[in-house]
């Protein structure tokens, strides 16, 4: 079980802050694809990777990083604070 | 060092007397507040700053902790601000104590550059024209590879 988060734009596309996932996805690629197969808002949201940015276990990473032993996984657009 | 994350306003004045106190040893402090400006040609009504709790404050820990490091400072703070905010209103501060005043300076912009495109925040401007997430710049992404 796998606690999943969006935020910015991301979470208006997707429609909720956070759900629970039971996935059995290796990386943060194969999530993504699980996600995008699931619903139209998901793969809207997720249809340009390159417009968005994610962290695993509240690190930032890439889309080809592992799952293993991940807890929580973030997605949201690039940052914009200052 | 502290750390802040917070909704509510803070007093830029008495922050600054209280970081600038008890450092015998730092002969340098600095201090940079962001502020929200209004736009010129579409009336900000509000700025709406969202956050990730829990990676916000232990990203911001680390780029302080980077900035101490890197810059031989005596002392940092870091407070930033998420909620709505109107223009005029501080967003937020960075403070840097160093010996001199060239590592003072330079771990403030430093850790401004970081936090701009680093730190898991995201800025969403109101006006009568309705709601835009602000797009982050590629010169701020830039910005990063001087450090």
């Amino acid at each position: 079980m796998m606690d999943v988060l969006y935020f910015a734009w991301v979470r208006e596309r997707i429609g909720l802050p956070r759900e629970k996932i039971e996935t059995e996805a290796k990386t943060v690629a194969d999530l993504v694809a699980e996600l995008r197969a699931r619903e139209d808002r998901y793969d809207l949201a997720f249809s340009d990777l390159t417009a968005l940015r994610v962290a695993v276990d509240q690190t930032l990473t890439d889309f080809d990083a592992s799952l293993d032993g991940a807890r929580e996984v973030a997605f949201f657009p690039p940052m914009t604070g200052g | 060092m502290r750390i802040s994350v917070q909704d509510a306003p803070f007093d830029l004045g008495k922050e600054s007397t209280d970081f600038a106190q008890g450092h015998t040893d730092m002969g340098a402090i600095v201090t940079f507040t962001g502020v929200v400006r209004d736009l010129p040609d579409d009336p900000l009504e509000v700025m709406e700053i969202e956050h990730y709790p829990g990676m916000t404050e232990s990203a911001l820990r680390e780029m302080a902790q980077t900035a101490v490091a890197r810059f031989s400072l005596g002392d940092v703070l870091v407070i930033h601000r998420y909620g709505r905010l109107y223009p005029g209103e501080m967003i937020m501060m960075v403070a840097t104590a160093a010996r001199h005043r060239k590592d003072a300076f330079e771990a403030a912009e430093f850790l401004m550059d970081y936090l701009k495109s680093r730190a898991p925040f995201w800025k969403r401007e109101v006006t009568a024209q309705g709601a835009d997430w602000v797009a982050s710049k590629d010169e701020d992404e830039d910005a990063l590879s001087r450090w």
